[in-house]
């Protein structure tokens, strides 16, 4: 402690008191720079949160093995079939003597076994698996019988168990039902051997093809009842001749295409929609010269075949609809897989996934919309192979010779890649690559399109024609307000113009949506008269104003020409809307929108570019006024008076001197008002159709990056890559108006001082 | 005069004149536009009359229709073949007619166009009678007569005087039974919820005293048998209100029953006095802003909305108006000017300058998910799986739109702070105060009208500001108010209304945008005089502001 000199009790409670003081003095300093870098830490988080949440759909997937085992069961010899649940707890295998083993998939420890009802001395010759949402397996039989066999899950709470965070836990329990019923199905009436088989079934029907040894495709259907035939359910068949030597045969789980595929590349479809027969339908090769075809499979939705090669080559076909409407089936992209042959291929069951693995001993995961390898790992495996995807994409099982492994997977959003979310994509069922944007849709199978591009084009389109309507108007509204305006006129005219700023967005949207649209397809000759009509009128009344006595002149202080063009404006609007229908009759054959259409080409949509145009413009101007009229106002009288006293007409002073000096503010005045037409949401909201169409044409709609977050992100789900992409977009906006802020507000600060050196 | 033209040419007049005419168009678009949102807005609630026209059909005959009648256009007769309607050769242009026919349960819409040239007779009788209903819209027909019990109790001339009695019987008891319904038994509901948070509560602490236990279930059954009570004196109601019915014949001679209880009100606009319709008028207007929406947000008062708006503006102002300050006394009073504060100028303007829906998007993320959810795990765990904080709400919002109009507070304080001489702190700093009493005593009461100032402009954006609320908390259609008289009494996690996504709502997503138009146009007035009232006054403010501290300079 130190000692205070002059001790009186005054003294000491002052002394105190002065310690307090500085205290507090201390505090509020270092509490108030603490609020004042808030400001800057708020932009900063802003940031940041949007980066943080981005950055997952960046991230590469990710694998993480667990301990291996010998295969359950393992003297059945290796599986016909492999699959997971979905809790990536129970595995199954189909072994060659016709046993279905369950298992627990973290140890392998067989939790049940199941045997299919083999008729005595017939053995398994093939085995083919349905849509794997479906878990329905067909085993074909040597005598041309088929057994068909669904494995469903059930969880059972009753045992009571609980995890470790004390969440209870179902036990989960196999069980196998029967959609064609327990006996063997005859596939094949003669009762050939069954080389090659195929299967789908769904709640409603079931079909089964076969390829008999002796060359003859055999099909059978059935209507199902919730996903089981009826006792008495009559069977359709069909037959076709067919000698190929096929090594692989897939139908799609609509039941429309078959496909065989011979080991030296080539690939017979077939239509099998109407299931009394078998059309042959297109032949191609899939493969280059030199190269067998290794494997075949289709992506989820079965609408795209994907080709592995004996060179470690990936292809993708789809059937596009060429000019003669015909269904052709095309070479869409290419994938490289590894250096060696692709030993086994797996789609992911719910997305447009898949996994590969590579004679050289490379799994790879990819993605065929994003174009996109998410995952390459050297795993040790010797054939032959079997890998099984979780249904929730989350674990893979693998087994080779020596046993099985489970892998755990960590990639979720496998559906963005730079080319998916910038670049044109070719999607399923489109004829060419395009850009989309088409987050959702009712079927499960559905290919989600995140092409940023539309929406990105449509935010720029809607600030293009806004910017169009308000840079004239504001920035010589600036001009004539701070230059030739009577100050009193003056006083009137700021606070409006603060008032225009100040009206809701939401307000100017609704009047442009249901009063402005409708008023413009109305009378849309009358507008395009009124943009041609207004200046001409002004110039005329300026010239006659000019000419008119000296008398009646200087009535009308200087700087008050804004207030007498008033009622010239209001004449031309009216008298432009009187004109509008007799132009029609006369020019347009009654219906301007249908002369657009017909003369130029161009659709019409109600709520337009045009639209969003005059409403977003009347949102910027005052933005883009007010600063521009604050840059011209403040540009040093010194220099215009100069100007003048040199002989200089005002005119002259003002386009030379004042304009020139001006500049840089008025340019900062356009970023800022550009600024905010990018991420005006409510006007682009309720004023266009909000279709992503990709077209400058003005008569049409467009949707908004920001417009597109106000109606998708309410319902997306969150941390999916819908969600992910939407806060994309949201940081897109972003980036976009920082950039422009930053660099108007930096010009700005260079102004304010070059006006102070002056 | 040629040479004259051009010297007017080269002196660069026309260019003043385009510029002028620039500023004059702005004028212009603003006026009309208040003017048109005004003149539609108030339009709205005044009785218009009901006409009964007689035109001729396709067939030839002549009907009758009562309507009243919306809007008169003219459009080329091209544009109307193409539609569908039959327009004799030769006529270029038409007139037609949007008639709000009313009636929706019994003619399938409100609205239908009629070509003027069909119509052949007009008339407005006194004795055409419009009545408001709960449902289905407007109906209009002429009264026959007033039921009791199904048995006829007043007919002809004795119907209306009847009617309207009846109708004020029928108002009373409908006050009576939404009291009930959404007051008294709203209470139960919710002290019943909270008996059922505090037994999981009790659960999950693992407390196993029974005697809590004992008192949440006696108090539970006195909750119960106090909800029965309600019931039955719903259902006692219930009876009473359906007692009366009047029949209407309409515009096709059918004749129609309605329950009394249905009906709202019931007025004559062709045979109202002047005094009358003003009387109506600001009836309508009362109702407008003081009661609760019907029919989808098309008809009734937006009063949630209005309470809505204002509560969350005000709880935003309470978040934005410390922070904002503090900000601004740093940049101007403490901060070295330099990087740093360029870096803080920058920021400050790229939040203005950052579009809403980011707001939206951010506070979605960060407050709704993340701080919601920290604060459920915290707090809330007994009202799981439901979300308490984690989902958007009244708080959120006003957070999230703070955090918008901070920019705003920071830059008319700021302004404030530089209009204050130097002299005066110097002053102060001389007499031996710290810098903090310098700021506290006599520069921060120097600035206060310009941090006024700032807050009005902050509110008046909020106000205005729809797209971020979407995404953190605005509803369409609130179940309850966010403040109420149930204990904690502010509910900052409730949704609420909102005027702004009133207007989007009810203009854009209603399935009857024609007849719910003339509402939000005068939602659209409210919100708009709102927003100017405050902007003017943010404006004068700051130019008595302005004259005070030009009166200091001196």
């Amino acid at each position: 402690m130190k000692k205070i000199p002059v001790s009186s009790c005054h003294g000491l409670a002052a002394g105190r008191r002065q310690r307090w003081r500085n205290l507090r003095d201390r505090l509020a300093r270092h509490g108030i720079a603490l609020g004042g870098l808030g400001v800057l830490m708020a932009i900063v988080l802003i940031f940041f949160y949007l980066a943080w949440v981005i950055y997952p759909l960046f991230v590469p997937a990710s694998i993480e093995r667990s301990d291996g085992y010998i295969r359950p069961m393992a003297a059945l010899g290796p599986s016909l079939a492999l699959a997971i649940e979905e809790q990536n707890r129970i595995g199954m295998r189909l072994t060659r003597d016709g046993s279905m083993v369950f298992f627990r998939v973290s140890d392998g420890r067989v939790v049940r076994r199941e045997r299919l009802p083999l008729p005595k001395g017939r053995r398994i010759v093939a085995v083919a698996e349905s849509d794997p949402a479906t878990r329905v397996l067909a085993v074909g039989l040597d005598d041309g019988h088929v057994i068909i066999v669904r494995h469903d899950y059930r969880a059972d709470y009753s045992a009571r168990r609980k995890d470790a965070n004390g969440r209870m836990l179902a036990v989960i329990r196999p069980q196998l039902v029967w959609p064609a019923g327990r006996r063997p199905l005859l596939l094949d009436e003669r009762g050939a051997r069954i080389t090659q088989l195929a299967v789908q079934a769904d709640d409603e029907g079931l079909s089964v093809v076969g390829l008999t040894a002796d060359g003859r495709l055999v099909m059978v259907s059935a209507e199902l009842d919730e996903g089981v035939m009826e006792e008495d359910a009559e069977l359709t068949r069909a037959n076709l001749k067919m000698r190929v030597p096929a090594d692989f045969m897939l139908l799609d789980k609509e039941r429309r295409f078959l496909y065989l595929a011979s080991r030296d590349g080539r690939l017979w479809q077939f239509d099998v929609s109407d299931r009394e027969a078998i059309e042959p339908g297109q032949r191609l090769r899939l493969t280059g010269s030199g190269e067998r075809l290794t494997a075949l499979r289709f992506l989820a939705g079965d609408v795209s075949l994907m080709a592995g090669t004996s060179h470690g080559r990936v292809t993708q076909w789809f059937n596009v609809r060429d000019k003669g409407n015909r269904e052709r089936l095309r070479r869409i992209r290419e994938f490289r897989a590894g250096e060696g042959a692709v030993l086994y291929l797996q789609a992911e069951p719910a997305r447009k996934g898949f996994v590969t693995v590579t004679g050289d001993g490379r799994l790879t995961m990819f993605h065929a919309t994003a174009q996109r390898q998410v995952l390459q790992r050297r795993i040790a495996v010797r054939p032959p192979l079997r890998l099984a995807i979780s249904p929730r994409h989350n674990g893979l099982l693998i087994e080779d010779a020596r046993g099985m492994r489970f892998w755990r997977v960590d990639n979720e959003h496998p559906e963005v890649s730079w080319s998916s979310i910038w670049g044109k994509v070719w999607y399923e069922g489109y004829q060419k690559p395009a850009y989309v944007w088409q987050s959702s849709s009712a079927s499960n199978d559905f290919e989600p399109k995140f092409s940023l591009t539309p929406l990105v084009f449509g935010t720029l389109k809607a600030a293009f024609y806004a910017m169009l309507f308000a840079i004239p108007l504001a920035i010589m509204g600036a001009i004539y307000t701070a230059y030739f305006m009577s100050p009193k006129m003056r006083r009137l005219v700021k606070p409006t113009i603060e008032i225009m700023e100040a009206l809701p967005t939401v307000i100017l949207g609704f009047l442009a949506g249901l009063w402005l649209a409708p008023a413009i397809e109305r009378n849309l000759p009358g507008v395009f008269a009124l943009l041609l009509l207004l200046p001409l009128a002004v110039l005329v009344f300026g010239w006659f104003w000019h000419r008119l006595p000296s008398r009646i002149r200087h009535r009308v202080p200087d700087g008050w020409q804004a207030a007498l063009v008033i009622p010239v404006i209001a004449i031309t609007v009216w008298a432009a809307i009187g004109v509008s229908q007799p132009l029609e009759n006369a020019l347009f054959d009654g219906d301007m929108r249908h002369w657009l259409k017909d003369a130029l080409g161009l659709d019409f949509d109600q709520r337009n570019a045009m639209v969003v145009g005059f409403a977003m413009g009347f949102a910027v101007i005052p933005t883009i006024f007010s600063i521009a009229e604050d840059a011209i106002f403040s540009v040093p009288k010194s220099l215009s008076f100069g100007s003048l006293a040199l002989g200089a007409t005002p005119w002259q002073t003002l386009t030379r001197v004042v304009l020139l000096t001006a500049s840089p503010g008025i340019f900062s005045a356009v970023m800022m008002g550009l600024g905010r037409a990018v991420g005006e949401t409510m006007i682009v909201l309720m004023a266009t159709g909000n279709t992503p169409v990709m077209d400058m044409n003005i008569f049409e709609g467009m949707r908004t990056l920001s417009a597109n977050i106000a109606v998708e992100m309410p319902e997306s789900e969150v941390a999916s890559t819908h969600f992910r992409v939407l806060f994309l977009a949201a940081f897109v906006l972003f980036v976009f108006t920082f950039l422009f802020n930053t660099l108007a507000e930096i010009v700005r600060q260079r102004l304010r001082r070059k006006y102070s050196a002056l | 005069m040629k040479h004259d033209f051009s010297q007017w040419i080269r002196s660069g007049q026309p260019w003043v004149w385009l510029n002028a005419a620039a500023v004059g168009a702005s004028l212009i678009m603003v006026v009309g536009l208040l003017g048109l949102i005004a003149v539609r807005g108030l339009g709205h609630f005044w009785p218009t009359a009901v006409h009964e026209l007689s035109f001729t059909g396709k067939d030839g005959r002549t009907r009758r229709i009562i309507a009243e009648i919306r809007e008169r256009e003219t459009i080329t007769a091209t544009r109307l073949r193409e539609s569908g309607v039959e327009v004799p050769a030769g006529v270029e242009s038409v007139e037609r007619m949007l008639l709000k026919t009313g009636n929706r349960d019994i003619l399938g819409s409100d609205f239908r166009w009629l070509l003027a040239r069909r119509i052949s007779g007009d008339r407005t009788p006194a004795t055409l009678t419009v009545l408001e209903r709960y449902e289905w819209g407007n109906f209009y027909g002429y009264l026959k007569n007033v039921k009791q019990h199904g048995k006829v109790v007043a007919e002809g001339d004795m119907a209306w005087p009847a009617l309207l009695s009846r109708i004020e019987r029928v108002t009373a008891l409908h006050t009576r039974i939404r009291r009930i319904e959404k007051h008294d038994i709203g209470a139960i509901n919710y002290r019943l919820e909270r008996l059922r948070l505090r037994e999981r509560q009790l659960q999950l602490d693992g407390n196993t005293d029974p005697a809590p236990r004992r008192e949440i279930a006696a108090e539970r059954q006195k909750l119960k048998a106090r909800f029965a009570g309600l019931r039955r004196q719903l259902a006692d109601l219930n009876r009473r209100i359906q007692r009366d019915s009047l029949v209407m014949e309409i515009m096709d001679g059918r004749q129609v029953e309605i329950p009394l209880a249905k009906v709202v009100r019931a007025y004559r606009p062709n045979a109202m006095s002047l005094p009358q319709k003003l009387g109506h008028y600001f009836g309508k207007l009362w109702e407008f802003v003081s009661d609760d929406p019907r029919e989808a947000n098309t008809e009734g008062g937006i009063f949630p909305a209005i309470f809505g708006t204002v509560t969350m503006v005000m709880l935003m102002a309470l978040l934005v108006t410390p922070f904002g300050v503090v900000a601004a006394v740093y940049l101007h009073e403490y901060a070295r000017q330099g990087f740093v504060t360029r870096m803080i100028r920058i920021a400050v303007n790229n939040l203005a300058g950052v579009p809403s829906i980011v707001y939206g998007v951010f506070g979605l993320g960060f407050f709704v998910y993340f701080l919601g959810g920290v604060i459920d795990d915290l707090w809330f765990q007994a009202a799981k799986p439901s979300p308490t904080f984690k989902t958007p709400g009244l708080l959120w919002a006003s957070l999230t739109l703070a955090l918008m109009t901070v920019p705003v507070v920071i830059v008319a304080t700021e302004e404030g702070l530089s209009r204050i001489p130097r002299a005066i702190r110097e002053g102060s700093l001389a007499l031996g105060a710290t810098k903090w009493e310098t700021l506290w005593k006599t520069v921060l009461p120097m600035a206060s009208p310009a941090m006024m100032t700032g807050l009005i402009l902050a509110i008046a954006r909020a106000a205005g500001e729809v797209a971020p609320l979407m995404l953190v908390g605005v509803v369409k259609l609130a179940p309850s108010l966010p403040i109420d008289g149930n204990f904690p009494f502010v509910h900052l996690d409730r949704k609420f209304m909102h005027l702004g996504f009133h207007i989007y709502d009810v203009g854009f997503q209603s399935p009857n945008v024609e007849a719910a138009r003339p509402l939000v146009y005068a939602t659209a007035l409210l919100l708009v005089m709102v927003i100017v009232v405050l902007n003017l006054s943010a404006i004068m403010v700051r130019n008595r502001l302005r004259e005070k501290y030009r009166a200091l300079e001196h």
